[in-house]
């Protein structure tokens, strides 16, 4: 609790600048339409008439926390407005591509460290898989498995797959590796094979290096999901709000799927953080 | 080298460690290095033997070697009479590194039970040998502990009794005191002399500590670096049993007399 103070005070902070710029950037509309009936413009109204806007530039934190609400606790959960229906959509999409992902990154990695071929040629293409801006191969991805009869969860939780492999093979590799040359002299003394030593050492040795990067991967994960979810034309979706705000310059709307983006990022991210100080200490590997 | 040159044969049991005009070269970048050379030595069983030197003169590498760790360029080394390949896959040895290297997710006695997995012992004989070890190291009761919540010395001594668990007749040890402190190190000497007289088990030790090496040794191999080679091979006349005090001893003083000017000798060459 003693962290909370700073946290709080960094939170104020932000939404005193938020309010400002929301004033700022919402105020060319309002001297646009006060000119048009030809009054002046006060600085009370200033406050007024930019805070409340129905197609804001920048809403207000209020407009935003609003729409949250709104979305979450003020539709049927089956509605498509519900942001609680949009939200599931995405999560169950970014689970199985997490799933799919890490288990991908697992397998890669110990094909690296195990295999020297793969050891010299799978890291080159891996990064560049990842140097490709994922918008631009997301449709193509779509549309292909579209074309193969893949429709529904599956094509995006492809991308989302795409995504967060990457961190997952690159910290087991080094986790794999970490074990140093004495332990593994002393696994040899015993005469041990390629399984046990995989199995009793590096495996274990290597859950530090998978958590972190588990971390990292299952929001990767959430991303690739929302940008998979922006060519399906816009069905459902926490990336399809954002595309169907967008369309319709619903700012409050892009605003409050974009916060429940991230509120489901920081969820995620957390379960993994709590995973990781279990297993860790049991492991007697916690810092 | 002849024959005659042949250092270090007064052997009182069966030998166990046979190295004959042994070479290790290894091919760095800056060029070929001599780790080893010419290396001429017969372990017979039940013997302690240290090797004791500079850093670079091999100690480690010929210790490595018997191991299987290291592979000879040059000349025989047989341990019980095999290949130290074939030794290392018949458990000829036990190997304690000088870090513990005690894995910290495995209870004190899952650690000494680990070698046992890999070799496929049964359940209920894992269980034996890993409370036999535990008393032999006086660590009963603490088996249920992990590593962490033991001083480095008792970890040592765990790792020590990983290395006994699985019953080798050969143990060792590569400087497995060196990271500790004095009163500790002394202790430990005690109970691992103490430990040798139980078991009879053949050690190799190796050390870079003087007063260490002639008070666990019944052998004192004095090596010296560039290339590593043997200067020196003192049969200890000092008895088996060994208090602590037998360290002011005249005979004592006086191996480890000799063992310094081997290695003071050893230096000379190179300048």
């Amino acid at each position: 609790m003693r962290n909370l103070l700073p946290v709080l005070t960094v939170v104020l902070v932000i939404i005193a600048v938020w309010y400002l710029a929301a004033v700022r950037l919402n105020s060319a509309w309002v001297y646009d339409q006060a000119a048009r009936e030809g009054r002046e413009v006060m600085l009370v109204d200033l406050l007024g008439e930019t805070l409340v806007q129905e197609r804001p530039v920048l809403p207000a934190p209020h407009q935003v926390a609003q729409g949250l609400y709104d979305g979450v606790f003020g539709q049927k959960v089956t509605s498509k407005r519900s942001l609680v229906y949009h939200g599931w959509v995405t999560l169950s999409a970014t689970l199985l591509g997490f799933v799919i992902g890490s288990a991908a990154g697992i397998l890669l990695a110990v094909g690296i460290v195990y295999n020297r071929a793969m050891d010299m040629s799978v890291m080159p293409w891996a990064i560049a898989s990842q140097t490709i801006p994922i918008l631009a191969i997301a449709p193509m991805i779509i549309v292909v498995l579209n074309s193969l009869g893949v429709t529904g969860i599956v094509p995006k939780a492809i991308i989302s797959a795409y995504l967060s492999f990457f961190p997952v093979v690159v910290g087991m590799v080094k986790g794999l590796r970490s074990p140093d040359a004495m332990q593994l002299d002393q696994l040899r003394t015993w005469n041990a094979n390629g399984v046990q030593s995989f199995g009793k050492l590096r495996l274990p040795s290597s859950m530090p290096y998978l958590f972190a990067s588990l971390k990292v991967g299952v929001a990767a994960s959430l991303v690739g999901t929302i940008v998979g979810e922006l060519p399906t034309g816009a069905v459902a979706g926490l990336g399809s709000r954002l595309l169907s705000g967008s369309y319709y310059g619903q700012t409050v709307q892009i605003w409050a799927a974009l916060f429940a983006a991230a509120i489901l990022a920081a969820g995620l991210v957390g379960l993994i953080g709590q995973a990781e100080r279990m297993v860790l200490q049991r492991m007697g590997l916690a810092r | 080298m002849t024959s005659s040159d042949v250092i270090g044969d007064g052997v009182t049991g069966q030998a166990v460690i046979e190295a004959r005009d042994l070479n290790l070269v290894f091919q760095t970048a800056d060029g070929p290095v001599q780790a080893l050379r010419n290396v001429n030595l017969t372990i017979g069983k039940g013997d302690f033997v240290s090797f004791i030197g500079p850093s670079g003169c091999g100690k480690t590498t010929f210790l490595r070697c018997i191991a299987a760790l290291e592979h000879p360029t040059g000349g025989t080394l047989s341990v019980n009479g095999m290949t130290p390949d074939e030794a290392r896959r018949k458990r000829a040895y036990g190997y304690v590194f000088q870090a513990a290297g005690l894995y910290p997710w495995r209870t004190i006695a899952g650690n000494i039970r680990l070698p046992l997995e890999i070799m496929g012992f049964s359940r209920d004989e894992q269980e034996q040998r890993v409370a036999d070890v535990l008393r032999l190291v006086d660590l009963e009761g603490f088996g249920r502990k992990f590593p962490w919540q033991l001083s480095g010395g008792m970890q040592q001594r765990a790792s020590i009794a990983r290395a006994l668990a699985f019953d080798a007749d050969i143990l060792l040890m590569d400087e497995p005191f060196g990271a500790l402190d004095e009163i500790v190190r002394d202790r430990l000497n005690e109970e691992l002399l103490k430990l040798w007289a139980r078991t009879g088990k053949t050690i190799g030790f190796v050390t870079h500590s003087i007063p260490e090496a002639v008070y666990l040794s019944t052998k004192i191999v004095v090596m010296s670096p560039r290339p590593g080679r043997i200067t020196d091979v003192i049969e200890s006349p000092l008895p088996r049993e060994r208090p602590l005090d037998i360290r002011e001893s005249r005979t004592f003083i006086e191996i480890a007399h000799r063992v310094r000017d081997g290695l003071r000798a050893g230096h000379g060459d190179e300048m």
